[in-house]
């Protein structure tokens, strides 16, 4: 597969990252059966300052892709260059460094909060394993600061999460994330699990942090209209694969890949004027499991426009004739009728 | 408060235009060791046969309570229903011995929840639990109840029935279990059907595919659909009629098309805002300031004051009753008209 240069802007490099999880039988005797395909071939560039979103249903790998990123998860191929290092190659100091600038927030603020600990302890726990990045005597002034910073009352700092609400718990989530002054926060299912008028104040709040501080997002969700928003540039997975990535227009307004337009057309639009007008493609069946993809390209068995060259070649993600950014795609081809704009 | 009727002679002389299910004033407390926590505050609606009626409202609106108080699936204790009817053709179901409600539920108002891999029982095969409805309600055979199941299934499009008829519920996906789950709430053929949350669990393609399944099944059925949600999306899709809830209590009622198209109560005014919308990327969103109210200290006056941006000094001293401002249109706000007309825009520009 291409890896594409990188820019000078960068922040992260992934290239042609693979994690595949063996399947084994037996208990004493462990035999490998074959493996689940949760990441199979991905590569994209994060810039400096910019929020990718990273969007797919169920079991596409999003989260497997989170952790690897985190280096939570050990690839089985591939690279992950960050300040021209490859992350996975990392070790003592130079990792531990690493870590303190790669961040992420989770998606459930309810069970990634110790109930234990109080809101000073959460966010400040950063700095018990990272002791350089402040010293014992100021770790109070600096966990008070960063609660102030996303709009928490900093006198709080010795509540329990279970004082909080479900919107307040993701602000210590991102408070603990802002502790060590990172360069890249993984943002997984950030909003998901919040209700529609607390969902705008978090998505705010995570826009208004990434101009302050310069700050480059992988933001993962399943809410279209969400990463929209939010995202400079955006990245379709489907079981394992990037289906399609370009900027949040090339998406959402000029889809090339079958599968993003089926799931464009999905979306619910919150708009009862524009009810029976749009195109809704349903597609059949569910998607099949990453321990036995189809060959090819994985979305053929789901696909319309499926033929024997889908089976046979694995389509390459590149720019396809006719359209500006990348695709993967044989028969890519700019749709524009199953996105309502409203 | 809706007076007792005796249950001998339930049907009030206009029996025949009884509409299909009526809630009337519902009140519904949970009594815990904090406090009393009221989660519904006189809620009224009106549901018709073919008619889908959308819930729309935030964690702890009480949305979902209503709609067990309706079932009668209650948790008891600590949640009580304190006052209020629930009138299905008439007949307050409220009123009914446990004996006698019990044939209504299922025959008569059936619900589907949100959660399918929970609500399924993990232990036994899902053609078993889809027939168990036949042999219990019906007195069918094994046999009957099985054939019945099978031909369940197919209508509600699981590939494959006869042979996945013996299957456990965790050899299903997502969405094929929401299937099984509507496939038990449809075998008696009711008359209502209560959706919560369907497709909250579910990826957008698989609900786009659930949410087709429904609605398909409701037309065939000419059933009577309430469809408890907090995804504006789904709701602009599907409702006839919407019910915005906060706090327990019904803020505005209308047609969808009214409510979408210039909302009468900042509530709903605010939730339609804070949707992300293409001609106002990288703008900030439009968020409801604070958090809801805490049901067992719900403020004094209007539940919303505490966030709505056009609160005054009425707000706090008179809690605004819903009443009628349009054909049609109800809504629960002092300035409802202003809200309505956007007078608080053009005044604040």
């Amino acid at each position: 597969m291409t890896s594409t240069t990188p820019s000078s802007d960068a922040v992260l490099d992934v290239q042609n990252l693979v994690k595949h999880f063996p399947l084994t039988t037996g208990i004493v005797f462990k035999r490998h059966v074959g493996s689940v395909q949760a990441v199979d071939g991905v590569s994209f560039e994060l810039r400096k300052g910019e929020t990718l979103g990273v969007v797919g249903e169920s079991g596409c790998g999003k989260s497997t892709l989170a952790k690897l990123l985190m280096r939570l998860e050990e690839p089985t191929s591939g690279r992950v260059m960050y300040n021209g290092e490859n992350i996975y190659d990392l070790r003592g100091k130079a990792l531990r460094e690493m870590r303190r600038k790669i961040q992420i927030v989770f998606q459930d603020p309810y069970s990634s909060l110790n109930p234990r600990m109080t809101v000073g302890d959460i966010v400040g726990e950063p700095y018990e394993i990272h002791p350089e990045a402040a010293p014992k005597g100021q770790r109070r002034a600096k966990v008070q600061e960063l609660l102030d910073i996303v709009g928490l009352n900093p006198e709080h700092i010795n509540r329990y999460p279970h004082q909080f609400s479900g919107g307040q718990r993701q602000r210590i989530g991102i408070a603990r994330g802002l502790a060590l002054r990172p360069d890249v926060i993984i943002c997984d299912e950030p909003v998901s699990a919040l209700d529609v008028s607390v969902q705008a104040q978090v998505v705010n709040l995570l826009e208004s942090l990434q101009d302050e501080f310069g700050l480059s997002y992988i933001f993962i969700a399943h809410d279209l209209s969400v990463v929209r928003h939010i995202s400079d540039r955006v990245a379709v997975m489907y079981l394992g694969r990037v289906a399609e990535i370009g900027s949040d227009a090339q998406i959402y307004e000029k889809p090339t890949h079958p599968y993003t337009q089926a799931l464009l057309s999905a979306v619910p639009v919150p708009d009862p004027s524009v009810r029976g007008q749009r195109q809704q493609i349903l597609l059949s069946g569910d998607v099949p499991s990453p321990a036995s993809p189809p060959s090819g390209c994985r979305f053929r068995t789901r696909c319309w426009k499926a033929t024997d060259l889908c089976a046979e070649q694995t389509p390459e993600l590149v720019v396809r004739p006719g359209s500006d950014h990348e695709s993967a795609c044989h028969y890519a081809d700019v749709r524009e009728d199953v996105v309502v704009h409203h | 408060m809706a007076t007792t009727e005796p249950s001998a002679a339930p049907r009030p002389p206009d029996a025949g235009a009884a509409p299909l299910l009526e809630v009337d004033d519902l009140h519904v407390e949970f009594r815990t060791r904090d406090g009393v926590a009221k989660a519904v505050n006189g809620v009224s609606y009106t549901l018709s046969e073919g008619e889908t009626l959308a819930v729309l409202g935030e964690s702890g609106s009480g949305k979902s309570v209503t709609a067990q108080a309706i079932m009668g699936i209650l948790d008891t204790p600590p949640g009580y229903v304190t006052g209020g009817a629930v009138r299905f053709r008439g007949q307050d179901l409220l009123q009914l011995p446990e004996e006698e409600r019990r044939a209504y539920r299922g025959r008569s108002v059936a619900m589907i929840f949100q959660d399918a891999l929970s609500s399924l029982n993990p232990v036994f095969p899902v053609g078993w639990q889809i027939a168990e409805m036949f042999r219990v309600h019906e007195g069918l055979s094994k046999k009957d109840a099985r054939a019945r199941t099978v031909d369940l299934m197919d209508q509600v499009r699981i590939p494959a029935a006869r042979e996945r008829v013996n299957d456990y519920p965790h050899q299903f996906s997502g969405g094929m279990r929401q299937r099984i789950m509507i496939a038990m709430s449809i075998a008696l053929d009711p008359d209502v059907l209560i959706a919560d949350e369907p497709t909250t669990a579910l990826d957008v393609t698989v609900q786009a595919q659930i949410m087709n399944l429904l609605a398909d099944l409701q037309r065939e059925r000419n059933m009577g659909m309430i469809l408890i949600t907090h995804d504006l999306g789904v709701v602009a899709d599907v409702a006839d009629t919407i019910e915005v809830m906060y706090s327990g209590r019904i803020m505005e009622q209308a047609s969808v098309h009214d409510i979408y198209g210039a909302p009468a109560h900042p509530y709903t005014e605010g939730l339609l805002r804070s949707i992300p919308r293409v001609d106002l990327k990288g703008q900030e969103l439009s968020a409801i300031k604070g958090l809801p109210p805490n049901l067992s200290r719900i403020p004094e006056g209007c539940e919303f004051r505490p966030r709505c941006p056009y609160a005054q000094q009425i707000c706090h001293d008179t809690r605004p009753p819903l009443l009628e401002i349009a054909p049609g249109r109800f809504s629960a706000c002092h300035f409802a008209q202003e809200v309505l007309e956007g007078d608080f825009d053009n005044a604040e520009q």
